[in-house]
């Protein structure tokens, strides 16, 4: 590198400067964005518990020592490390730990699903309503204030139940409501960058619209949208459980945290730890979501 | 024919309010404008904030439509049947903007910040990235340690002189400069404005130089145009302006002009008051607010843009015109000794 510079002993010495001072400071934007997140002990630690919950759902099957549908009438509400049952049973004496990891794959399917169709929907509605301006700035974002005039846990189960229990249903529901901030968000960062001078340059180069979205829009409101989208996920698995606690998503025998919260509640005063178990669980995942989110939003400031 | 004919340029803006959101006023930022600017030189246009400047320099690269008149390019008429397509216009009048560190994508590298625009004129990447690389040697950087850099790892200078390349990357014929010396302390200014200055004589290119600073407008410039409230009221060669204003807003600007001689010391505010609101401008003259020889014709009837002087020296006062009822104008009888 240092040969590709003017030739002259003094210009070699200049560039071996500067290259150090390059290779320190410029490594490109997702280094960067690592570099600084590998520092940041707490959101580490969150992630990996995260993806520890991912994995146990995904693998459950293998994870789980019995059968989440398995009833046994003499083994109802055993308590925490009852020989074979170490996280103890279920008002129908199914085995809490397998409920557990099955639960996991629909309590994150349900958490998940919504927020990322809203992520496309709400992006999509957003970046027209802010990259065009006016007129159609005016009809989306005013429909989408619409739905804000209701409180969202409110209207998601309006929708569920006007649409009928069920987990598509009450993916449907979260969706709807989960729109409206996320084109919010989209559509203020997309009006801020569009302002800015160097879209007008772009603009001056001869680029047509679509380039200029794909090139200089995107890669600026991408990264606000998402980390608000990381942070919405743990309100979605909330929302999710708390619509099959209310037996609008999910129905009986199928294990979902939700669900398994609702049908334990009876036996709170038999068997407290295990009545709460699920909750922990939904409390754990979506702690870590909110604090992975805030690592990741500090991370990826540019400006940092 | 010149390489930029502008002719009658005008931008009204709406000013909207009430509960119907109707236009309850206009600010004329740019109104009837008309220029040329020959090939091979450099036009400077002065005025205060607020005068229309950097409006004129958007509806150049039509970033704004223009409400009235049109730009000749090459004597081709921009994005008009039988003209030049605003694609191509693109392509041969690029602009550089004041504020160095909004003008870059801060998620581009800078590499892909200079080689956008030839990518978007259909070079192929390879073909735009090698040119990126050569350009950026032009401008005094040096390709190896900056064209893997992100704005915000640069210096205001550092930043400009990439702005500059990203211009220059398209291979244009004019460039416009709006204000883009301005926000750079004084030592990264000139060593900027001699960068241009080079690039203007090896590339054979015609700027249009925006700018409020004086001095830095003499430096540059073959031609000067001095704009008030968003009109022109003096143009003409860069020497006659500045040794003899014969517009008495242009005396007032060039006497507040900061000097290095102690002998030439102004203890007077050269003006007073600040410009009138573009969106009720007074009539006739817009300047006869705060000029000093206003008179009644002043306000009255608005003063065409009249020859003054030799050499294509214009300015638009009473004063200038012969028989406009001024008693300073050419050959008035109550006149103070003109």
């Amino acid at each position: 590198m240092i040969d590709a510079t003017p030739s002259g002993t003094a210009a070699k010495i200049d560039a071996g400067i500067d290259l150090a001072q390059v290779a320190a400071r410029s490594r490109g934007y997702w280094r960067t964005v690592w570099l600084r997140l590998r520092r940041d002990k707490v959101t580490i630690f969150f992630g990996l518990l995260l993806a520890l919950v991912f994995l146990s759902a995904a693998f459950a099957p293998w994870l789980a020592p019995g059968d989440p549908y398995a009833t046994s009438m003499i083994r109802r509400l055993k308590p925490i490390g009852f020989p074979n049952h170490l996280l103890g049973t279920d008002e129908l004496g199914r085995d809490m730990l397998t409920r557990l990891l099955y639960g996991g794959r629909l309590s994150l399917f349900m958490g998940i699903t919504p927020v990322v169709s809203a992520l496309f929907l709400g992006g999509l509605l957003g970046l027209l309503a802010g990259f065009l301006g006016g007129r159609v700035n005016m009809l989306i974002m005013r429909t989408m204030d619409v739905f804000y005039a209701f409180p969202s846990v409110l209207l998601a189960i309006a929708i569920s139940g006007a649409l009928g229990a069920g987990v598509v249903n009450a993916i449907v529901s979260l969706t709807v409501i989960f729109v409206p901030p996320i084109a919010r968000i989209a559509e203020s960062v997309t009006t801020q960058v569009r302002n800015l001078d160097y879209v007008d340059a772009a603009r001056a180069s001869g680029a047509g619209s679509l380039t200029i979205i794909r090139v200089h829009i995107l890669s600026n409101v991408l990264g606000p949208v998402f980390i608000y989208a990381t942070g919405l996920i743990s309100v979605s698995i909330i929302l999710a459980s708390g619509l099959s606690f209310l037996g609008l998503g999910t129905e009986p025998p199928e294990p979902e945290w939700g669900l398994m919260l609702n049908t334990l509640r009876q036996s709170i005063y038999v068997n407290p730890y295990v009545a709460a178990l699920p909750g922990v669980m939904i409390f754990v995942t979506s702690l870590s979501f909110n604090l992975l989110s805030d690592g990741l939003r500090s991370a990826m400031d540019v400006r940092l | 024919m010149p390489l930029l004919r502008v002719e009658g340029l005008t931008k009204h803006f709406p000013v909207r309010g009430g509960a119907l959101h109707r236009r309850i006023a206009t600010v004329q930022a740019v109104d009837g404008i008309s220029f040329d600017v020959p090939r091979g030189e450099t036009l400077g246009i002065v005025g205060e904030s607020g005068c229309g400047k950097s409006t004129t320099a958007r509806l150049l690269m039509r970033l704004i439509e223009p409400d009235a008149g049109r730009v000749l390019f090459d004597g081709r008429a921009v994005a008009t049947a039988g003209g030049i397509s605003l694609r191509e216009m693109r392509r041969m009048m690029q602009m550089v903007f004041q504020d160095s560190y909004s003008s870059l994508n801060p998620h581009l590298p800078i590499e892909d910040t200079i080689a956008f625009g030839p990518t978007v004129h259909g070079v192929p990447r390879e073909m735009a990235k090698r040119r990126a690389r050569d350009i950026l040697a032009k401008v005094g950087l040096d390709p190896n340690l900056f064209i893997r850099r992100y704005a915000h790892e640069l210096s205001g200078g550092q930043r400009q002189r990439v702005n500059v390349a990203r211009a220059l990357a398209l291979e244009p014929e004019i460039v416009i400069l709006d204000e883009a010396v301005s926000a750079l302390d004084k030592s990264v200014e000139a060593q900027v404005l001699n960068l241009l200055l080079d690039l203007k004589r090896d590339l054979k290119l015609t700027y249009v130089f925006i700018s409020h600073d004086l001095n830095v407008v003499q430096y540059v410039s073959d031609r000067v145009l001095v704009m008030y409230l968003g009109k022109i009221v003096e143009t003409g060669p860069v020497e006659a302006i500045y040794r003899r204003p014969l517009h008495p807003y242009t005396q007032a600007l060039l006497s507040a002009m900061p000097s290095m001689d102690p002998r030439r010391r102004v203890s007077e505010p050269p003006l007073f008051g600040d410009p009138p609101n573009p969106i009720n401008p007074p009539p006739g003259c817009r300047f006869h607010t705060r000029c000093r020889f206003a008179e009644a014709v002043c306000g009255a009837s608005e003063p065409a843009l009249s020859a003054g002087a030799a050499g294509g020296h214009f300015a638009a006062c009473h004063m200038v015109i012969a028989g406009s009822g001024h008693s300073r104008a050419p050959g008035a009888v109550l006149g103070g000794g003109a």
